[in-house]
């Protein structure tokens, strides 16, 4: 039982950070269009930006450093590259951010070397924070859970509550009308691009410490994060949402199931999970769990 | 001129082994054959389908896959001419096979969901691989011995020029053959279904059937390169299916210009020469690969074929010798930034690999990567460079806008 309870909290954890990553790219795409094949390199960047803020002047600098660090490159790849790829179509889009994934992992590797560096939990948060029927839970995890669950509601908030969201929801579906009203659309769509971007960031703040700060992060995650968008359904944040926390938990789960399937152990199939959840949903519900467009 | 161009092609491929002789050389040469298969196969999803793949690598490399099963199980038992020459076929069909499988799910979707889709499915297949080491072999692979046998006419296929000229005939028949299918009404409407899939559905077409047969045929030819990237390296591995390779090719094939047939040729070559000559040079050519391809992407969308197509429009015209002249200007100014790029990128490099030595050899001269005046000397390089090429540039698109109006005005 007390197994099941760490298993559920640490999937959901999981599944919310997921959903840090997910939410930036489901914005993005719904807004431009563009589906940003370098989001998870920005969520590794965060990483390694905190863990070098962290080194000089601490974790809790770093959790604001970092981010706004990854939003300001996401907007200067925003103003100066995607922009003039945009002329040429979504495709030239998406093979822009494509290429930028490629000189971000190997700009990682140049720059802080091929293995993991030591980017460690800040000595506050270590420890655990209360037991769940004899089993400590670790302070870090609520933590993780209490940032994204802030950062979501903040991002609501704004989306639903500020004239800057309203702008944006506007755009998402009559940018010309919103232009036509004096409103600098292109301007909207950088601070929306490196909006995502420190989102990512952010989640790489919290989320490098807590599995593993190296060059393959990136790669291991952007495919997840992009079942996820699929299954969700494309553009559609809530379908988003339950994907986030449906591949969190099935992740979160598998590996520590060990029952057997056909011979297989469960934890050995658990990369192919996610895989096979995407496969199906195509077949079943081609759409995705909440999107409205079948094509 | 369709058919002096095959012949002039077929030439080449024959000629080639002794214009640039050597060991290293006929491995390149080699390697450039499957891969200008596997890059025309993939630009039958991209350039002529309008589907962009992320995981094109699933169907070579089972395709590889499937073939090193057959060359071990034939030479376990075989004691016959060697039917090496016809192994390539079966990497084909099992590439069509999985095709079948996996397009079902992928081509249910165009655009940017089906990119999304293609790399799900490559994710997928390279966790499989390495799930099922009975089989697959895990990291290491499974290796093979491509001289089984007996020889026919004295050809054991065991000396590499043998597998050259092997690799040199399937990709002279596979570039024929996709040319065909080009023209063919398939090929037609598969161009129709990128441009536009609503007036192609409403011609009458099913969209998802032209993409399905589309990805199968690719698939086929896909399998035909990994098959003979198999025989080469007698060894199929992981990373056959890897999302680096599926990355490759997509790279290949851009830079070399997909919206032309021969394009992806002129970019798998050009890419193994940038793998080849530029890995033993420097641990970053991986970060200048990207940095070329991004510029592609964003300057000349259309590849190094148009490029080289729109200098052929104005050779003909006789007015090529005009754009010389801003031409040498911005090749100056991209020379002079790249030197600064380069100086920045290796010492970066130095500085972070503390296994490495700071002290290194660029362009002749003796620097020291902890050395202050190498960086400012480098930014200020890379940043002079950079405003040159803006000016330079400038400059190109002025020329390049006054002769093409001087064209308009003589044709008037």
């Amino acid at each position: 039982m007390e197994f099941f309870l760490v298993q559920l909290l640490n999937g959901i954890s999981y599944g919310l950070l997921l959903f840090m990553l997910s939410s930036g790219l489901t914005i993005v795409f719904s807004l431009m269009g563009v589906l940003n094949f370098a989001h998870a390199s920005f969520y590794m960047l965060g990483a390694y930006f905190a863990y070098q803020v962290s080194r000089t002047i601490g974790f809790w600098p770093a959790l604001v450093v970092a981010p706004l660090l990854v939003g300001l490159i996401g907007m200067a790849v925003e103003r100066f590259a995607l922009r003039r790829a945009h002329r040429y179509g979504h495709v030239a889009e998406l093979l822009f951010t494509f290429g930028l994934a490629y000189l971000i992992e190997e700009a990682v590797h140049l720059v802080w070397g091929r293995v993991a560096v030591d980017y460690k939990v800040p000595a506050e948060l270590e420890g655990p924070l209360f037991s769940i029927l004899g089993t400590p839970y670790p302070a870090y995890r609520a933590f993780m859970m209490f940032i994204a669950v802030g950062m979501l509601v903040s991002m609501w908030l704004a989306l639903t509550r500020t004239r800057i969201g309203l702008v944006i929801q506007a755009a998402l579906s009559h940018p010309e009308t919103v232009e036509a009203l004096g409103h600098n659309v292109p301007r909207v769509f950088m601070l929306v691009f490196g909006g995502g971007a420190a989102l990512a960031g952010l989640a790489g703040v919290i989320g490098g410490n807590a599995f593993v700060t190296d060059p393959g992060m990136a790669a291991a995650v952007g495919p997840i994060v992009f079942v996820i968008v699929v299954v969700g359904g494309m553009g559609s944040l809530a379908g988003a949402f339950y994907a986030s926390l449906l591949i969190g938990l099935i992740q979160t789960f598998a590996v520590s199931l060990d029952w057997g399937l056909f011979g297989y152990k469960i934890s050995q199939i658990a990369p192919v999970l996610p895989y096979l959840v995407m496969v199906a949903m195509l077949i079943v519900r081609p759409r995705g769990l909440m999107g409205t467009r079948d094509g | 001129m369709g058919k002096t161009i095959w012949i002039v092609t077929a030439l080449v491929m024959l000629a080639a082994p002794w214009a640039f002789p050597g060991g290293f050389a006929l491995t390149l040469l080699t390697q450039m054959g499957t891969l200008i298969i596997f890059a025309l196969s993939y630009n039958m999803l991209l350039g002529q389908g309008g589907m962009l793949s992320f995981g094109h690598a699933v169907y070579s490399g089972l395709g590889a896959y499937i073939t090193v099963h057959a060359l071990n199980a034939i030479g376990k038992s075989w004691g016959w001419v060697t039917p090496l020459p016809l192994l390539p076929l079966v990497g084909g069909f099992a590439g069509l096979a999985f095709g079948v499988i996996f397009g079902y799910v992928t081509t249910k979707k165009a655009g940017t969901t089906f990119a999304m889709i293609s790399l799900g499915i490559g994710e997928l297949v390279y966790a499989c691989v390495l799930m099922f080491p009975g089989f697959f072999g895990g990291e290491a692979g499974i290796s093979t011995n491509r001289t089984v046998g007996q020889p026919l006419f004295g050809i054991t296929f065991g000396p590499s020029i043998q597998v050259y000229y092997l690799v040199a005939a399937w990709c002279f028949a596979c570039m024929v053959a996709m040319y065909a299918l080009t023209q063919t009404p398939l090929g037609r409407m598969a161009n129709a279904v990128r441009d536009n899939p609503e007036r192609a559905e409403f011609v009458g077409y099913d969209t998802q059937k032209v993409r399905f047969l589309q990805l199968v045929l690719s698939a086929f030819f896909a399998g035909i390169s990994g098959a003979l990237s198999c025989i080469n390296f007698e060894i199929v591995s992981a990373e056959n299916v890897s999302a680096i390779r599926s990355g490759g090719v997509l790279l290949a094939a851009f830079i070399g210009g997909i919206p032309f047939f021969f394009g992806p040729v002129i970019g798998a070559i050009v890419f193994i020469f940038f793998v080849a000559a530029l890995s033993g040079f420097t641990k970053a050519w991986l970060l200048y690969l990207g940095l070329f391809f991004c510029i592609m992407v964003l300057y000349a969308p259309g590849g190094i074929a148009s490029l080289f197509l729109m200098q052929i429009g104005l050779a003909r015209a006789g007015r090529l010798r005009r754009m010389a002249l801003p031409y040498a200007l911005a090749a100056a100014a991209a020379l002079v930034a790249l030197a600064g790029l380069i100086g920045l990128v290796e010492s970066v490099y130095r500085l972070s690999d503390v296994t490495s030595d700071p002290q290194m050899v660029l362009f002749g001269l003796e620097l020291n990567a902890k050395d202050p005046a190498v960086w400012i000397g480098s930014g200020l390089l890379l940043a002079c460079g950079l405003l040159a090429i803006r000016f330079a540039s400038r400059t190109v698109v002025a020329r390049w806008d006054a002769v093409q109006q001087e064209l308009k005005g003589a044709s008037a």
